[in-house]
């Protein structure tokens, strides 16, 4: 069973986790735990988390019983939390309040964000431009061609989008900028990391404050459906909306998936499913699950879904998946787009290709169970930002 | 005592500060790099530390992370780098120190990394994204090989931290002249000196300052300071823009190294 308190005083889950981080950044990190454990503890503070939660962000977010998508599909009920209907149209938009709240109470003046599919981003930048901070947005080359809608989203909220042309020019190269940002400005910048990766406090603090979806799932689910569901499915890049929405079921008898990005192949480079195809390693501060070659070299991946194109995994997910708490599975490309197809017609729900992704599970499971069964399924955004990729998918030319 | 310690003592005793000169092994070729580092060595450069590249190097500017892509794309791999070390060694007998990231050498062995980095000749190894924290096991394996984990200190870090980080240091103390990433920069923050001097009243061995120090003035403006200067991204540049023409390359590098060394030749820190 997997330990409620977990990480541990130096910040690891069993094995994963940790800090491997420059010099400079350690004193930043150790001032970031003591005041995310003082935040936490303050009665103030959860308030104010609250009232921006559900004033601002709009949640509780909706538990939307799926009639048609199960009744097409001919097995067990599905149902979709709507985190697609936040505000900024993510789930992302949960932890950058939670962290800009943060970062006001240690008085930085100046956020950074690394950004994949932008919907980090623009939540980060939307937050920023609620308190009045600066905001500097790292998104790979790649990432703005395929991402443009996003990209000017964040300029209109305000925010600096800084290209960066390393590497495979998406996120994995977007934190390694953001990261060498903040060793030179990290007297004045908070790093507003969008996942549960990166060094402690991150991995813990990111899962804290996307847990309001796992904590909210549960109350519905049990006013609904009068028990807990048999299984819940979410996608997983970094895999913050999956340990949100896992993280209060943890210690129940319930079957947790994951699903990572199978890309089009099951060679190197053609997929992003770092649990099912990695090693451990270390990447961007942490130990954990790592595409990598043999030499220790990382490798490039690929996913029809920018918000899952990253060759690491957050610490947590490391652990859950060698006690088999959590089992992690992989969705094509052309499965999720398949999945997205099938929400937007029978349902009017036009997913992310992220959360499609989750939902292509949904597809092959829900069909071998029986309709007294119920699948809860992560749906973490909306697919108004994947529509050109779609396109493109669909040979149509807009 | 550790080769590096040993040599920039010994330095000391003469009045003389060390120049420690980083190259990226297999930059701009596999071939090269023995030719480079002797080149360097010859020049004046007292201890050579020899870059391992990693496809992610976060604490590295433009100028690194430019070499370790070239230094990829030439076929550079771990074992090529060790046999490197075992052929420069073989030639001069300038210490050597390994500069590479975490991952590289967790995925060859820690174990197996420190015994064969041993094997070939080096003296230390710098890991950047290893804090003190995290050390302990791969320092064990070092000083078992005979191989000194020189640990990093930056301006950020507190006193009673520089205190900890000194007390497991071993051959020398590598100061952080900045809040950033390696590069060449016009100038040195000013408060560079009372940096190192928080650093030398917790040091027990000798200190070695790096990161943007890039042309002679400003290694004579830091001699006086530490033990030891590093020159990088400087020297790395060199490499890259003649990558060409590695018999003129060498020759460049030489005569930067000469101009360089210069102002830690005579009494600490005095003009030339």
């Amino acid at each position: 069973m997997h330990a409620a308190t977990l990480p541990d005083a130096r910040g690891y889950f069993g094995p994963y986790g940790g800090r491997f981080v420059p010099e400079t950044l350690m004193p930043a990190l150790e001032e970031l735990t003591a005041a995310y454990r003082a935040a936490r503890e303050d009665e103030t503070f959860r308030e104010e988390l609250n009232y921006y939660l559900r004033h601002y962000v709009g949640r509780p977010s909706p538990l939307y019983f799926a009639a048609r998508l199960s009744e097409t599909l001919g097995g067990a009920r599905i149902y979709l939390k709507r985190e697609d209907l936040n505000h900024t149209g993510a789930h992302k938009i949960n932890n950058t309040i939670g962290q800009i709240l943060l970062a006001r109470r240690m008085g930085k003046t100046r956020v950074i964000a690394e950004t994949g599919a932008g919907q980090h981003g623009v939540a980060t930048a939307t937050a920023a431009a609620l308190f009045g901070l600066e905001c500097a947005v790292y998104m790979g080359e790649e990432d703005i061609r395929r991402q443009a809608l996003n990209v000017f989203r964040m300029r209109l909220l305000g925010a600096t989008v800084v290209p960066v042309a390393a590497g495979q020019k998406t996120l994995k190269d977007a934190m390694n900028e953001a990261i060498r940002d903040w060793v030179t400005n990290v007297r004045t910048t908070y790093y507003l990391i969008g996942s549960v990766a990166g060094p402690h406090p991150y991995p813990a603090m990111v899962r804290d404050f996307q847990s309001v979806i796992g904590h909210e799932a549960r109350q519905q689910i049990l006013e609904q459906a009068g028990r807990l569901p048999d299984c819940i499915i979410a996608c997983v890049g970094g895999g913050s909306n999956a340990m949100g929405i896992f993280y209060p079921f943890l210690d129940e008898d319930v079957a947790l998936v994951g699903v990572e990005a199978g890309g089009t192949g099951t060679a190197p480079g053609e997929h992003a499913a770092t649990l099912n195809y990695g090693l451990p390693g270390v990447l961007h501060g942490s130990y954990s699950y790592l595409l990598q070659d043999e030499d220790g070299q990382v490798l490039p991946v690929h996913s029809v879904a920018a918000g899952l194109d990253y060759p690491g995994v957050g610490p947590e997910h490391s652990l859950l998946r060698d006690t088999g708490r959590v089992r992690y599975t992989t969705a094509s490309d052309r499965e999720a787009l398949a999945a997205f197809e099938l929400l937007c017609r029978t349902e009017g729900i036009m997913p992310a290709l992220e959360s499609a992704h989750a939902l292509a599970e949904a597809v092959r499971l829900a069909p071998t169970m029986g309709r007294d069964r119920i699948i809860l399924v992560n749906l973490s955004g909306r697919g108004d930002k994947d529509v050109h990729t779609v396109a493109a998918h669909l040979g149509v030319q807009l | 005592m550790n080769r590096l310690a040993t040599c920039l003592n010994d330095l000391a005793s003469r009045g003389e500060k060390g120049l420690i000169a980083y190259l990226m092994a297999g930059d701009p070729s596999p071939d090269a790099t023995p030719l480079l580092v002797e080149a360097v060595a010859r020049a004046g450069a007292d201890i050579v530390e020899l870059g391992i590249p990693f496809s992610d190097p976060l604490a590295d500017g433009p100028v690194i992370q430019a070499a370790g892509q070239r230094a990829l794309r030439s076929g550079t791999t771990m074992a090529g780098v060790l046999s490197l070390a075992a052929r420069i060694r073989e030639k001069i007998p300038v210490p050597l120190v390994f500069m590479t990231y975490y991952n590289p050498i967790l995925r060859y062995g820690p174990e197996r990394f420190v015994a064969d980095a041993a094997r070939a000749g080096a003296d230390g190894l710098i890991v950047p994204d290893l804090p003190v924290e995290e050390a302990g096991s791969l320092r064990d394996l070092a000083d078992a090989a005979g191989l000194a984990l020189v640990p990093l200190v930056a301006p950020t870090t507190p006193d009673e931290r520089i205190g900890t980080i000194a007390a497991c240091a071993r051959g020398f103390i590598y100061c952080v002249s900045l809040t950033g990433v390696t590069g060449v920069r016009d100038r040195l923050p000013p408060e560079v000196a009372e940096f190192t001097a928080r650093v030398r009243r917790h040091a027990r061995l000798p200190i070695a300052l790096g990161f943007g120090i890039s042309k002679p003035e400003h290694v004579a403006a830091v001699a006086p300071l530490v033990d030891a200067v590093v020159v990088g991204s400087a020297l790395v540049r060199m490499v890259g823009e003649n990558a060409k023409e590695p018999e003129i390359l060498a020759d460049r590098l030489a005569a930067f190294v000469r101009a360089l060394k210069e102002p830690l030749r005579n009494e600490a820190g005095a003009k030339p």
